[in-house]
């Protein structure tokens, strides 16, 4: 007698329900540093999957008259943590009767996000505005912080797109017998709007609008500009 | 000397999977392919279908073709709309459409639109939704208009009105909105480019420009663009690089030898039967 070879029947894994914490929402943020001004821009697209959830949400957030913040990633973490930073700050004046340095809010955001070591803010944060000697300055920060001072930076969906883009035309990277002439805040302002429009045409989490502000010593001015809506 | 040049023999090829399994298994990831997440729709109106579509195509979230024909040719009187993996709606609607025409010239008369149908869903149905083709089928024929939508695993509908891929939610609402049986020629254009511009806009898988196709008893337009939904932004700057931005690294400049045995230029008529 033969023993019949039966389909061996694989035990199912057992069914874990799990809710995720995070999500993605998209969205692209940017920012330069000029002499002696800033610029920071984001998209206004705020998306789920194939979903826009709204067409006028800017990822930029003015914390003191020097000092704007660029977030992007979980929608959720952008609110949370920049109702934390604008708390730290206002208690900050308070105590101390000024607004923090663009310098300092830097190092405190690092602190707060690194705080949350093991369970992070899934957020990608651009810091731009003047330091304490008016020369314009961009700090760029992963979710757990890290950060660092740069020139140009661009984070978020887009980021792979634009930042190469920056690399060539501001940085001045492969470019044989290139000068690097400054910067002027309108070559700046004109040069975002066209890194937006580029990447409003291939990212389909980058689109809708844009808000551009310019931090400079005579305080900070905010525009909007308009991207493809598909 | 074995053959290095495999002959095709028909049918796909299998011999892979085993390979394929094992290496996932260990990590790997398999290429990913296009995706058409897209809006397709269409309408029965008074005499004949109009069909809709969208020409984005996209590779997760990055726009892959800003422009691709998403209306396929079946035959002179039927075309099919695809959505979903774009290899299988491009390949699957050619091998109908040949089918098709060897059945045209085997019978002698124009091919139904049933017929289409019942040649797409058997042959998605075989391959239990593998083949990730999602059809809007829709022609005139002897027995008059008609309109299917056919899913990957093979069931259809034959409806008045219908929509499919990633924006069919944002088509159907405007179709379920305005949709009369006998419309006129010119608001059932209207109403399918209205419906696959709902798509465009709310629906991040589908944009660019919106492509039509009429189809009436004896006549066939097929519109490309219909539409710019999208107007592209003007860019503000100049991005002109100056000569010589672009470094060379070296350079050398050989001469071709050539041996010149003989030269002779003359007239041949040409070969016509």
């Amino acid at each position: 007698m033969e023993f019949m070879t039966m389909p061996t029947q694989q035990a199912e894994k057992p069914i874990q329900a799990r809710f995720s914490p995070y999500d993605m929402n998209g969205g692209t943020v940017l920012a330069i540093a000029g002499e002696d001004f800033a610029v920071i821009a984001s998209d206004t697209r705020l998306s789920q999957g194939f979903s826009i959830h709204s067409r006028d949400t800017p990822k930029t957030t003015q914390m003191t008259g020097n000092t704007v913040i660029g977030s992007c990633g979980f929608h959720g973490d952008v609110l949370t943590l920049t109702k934390v930073i604008q708390t730290r700050l206002k208690m900050f004046s308070h105590i101390h009767n000024k607004d923090m340095d663009t310098t300092s809010i830097a190092a405190m955001l690092s602190t707060i996000l690194y705080y949350r070591r093991f369970f992070p803010y899934y957020v990608y944060n651009i810091v731009a505005g003047l330091d304490s000697e008016g020369k314009g300055c961009v700090f760029s920060f992963d979710p757990v912080g890290s950060y660092e001072r740069e020139s140009y930076r661009a984070g978020g969906s887009a980021s792979s797109m634009l930042q190469p883009l920056l690399d060539n035309q501001i940085g001045m990277k492969n470019q044989e017998g290139a000068k690097q002439v400054p910067l002027s805040k309108a070559k700046a302002v004109a040069l975002v709007k066209d890194v937006f429009t580029s990447a409003a045409e291939r990212d389909i989490y980058t689109g809708d609008g844009i808000v551009i502000h310019v931090v400079s010593k005579d305080g900070i001015t905010t525009e909007t500009f308009p991207l493809r809506r598909d | 000397m074995a053959a290095t040049v495999e002959l095709p023999t028909g049918g796909f090829v299998f011999e892979n999977c085993q390979r394929n399994k094992v290496l996932e298994g260990q990590g790997f990831k398999a290429p990913t392919a296009y995706k058409t997440g897209t809006t397709i729709a269409g309408i029965v109106f008074k005499d004949g279908v109009v069909l809709g579509a969208d020409t984005r195509a996209t590779e997760d979230t990055i726009v892959a073709d800003k422009n691709c024909a998403k209306i396929h040719y079946m035959s002179s009187n039927i075309y099919c709309c695809g959505a979903g993996t774009a290899a299988d709606t491009e390949m699957t609607t050619q091998m109908i459409s040949s089918e098709l025409e060897l059945h045209r010239l085997n019978t002698g008369r124009l091919p139904r639109v049933c017929t289409a149908n019942r040649l797409l869903k058997q042959m998605l149905f075989r391959y239990h939704g593998y083949i990730g083709a999602a059809l809007v089928l829709g022609g005139v024929d002897v027995t008059g208009p008609h309109l299917y939508s056919i899913h990957p695993h093979g069931s259809t509908d034959k409806l008045p009105y219908v929509t499919m891929g990633s924006g069919s939610l944002a088509a159907m609402a405007i179709f379920e909105d305005r949709f009369k049986p006998d419309m006129s020629r010119d608001d059932a254009m209207k109403l399918v480019r209205d419906a696959i511009a709902a798509g465009i806009f709310n629906d991040l898988g589908s944009g660019s420009n919106i492509d039509l196709c009429v189809i009436t008893k004896d006549k066939v337009e097929y519109i490309r663009p219909f539409d710019e939904a999208n107007k592209k932004g003007v860019r503000q700057g100049k991005y002109r690089y100056a000569k010589g931005t672009t470094g060379v690294i070296s350079s050398e400049v050989r001469k071709i030898p050539i041996e010149v045995v003989s030269s002779n230029v003359r007239a041949v008529p040409m070969d016509t039967q």
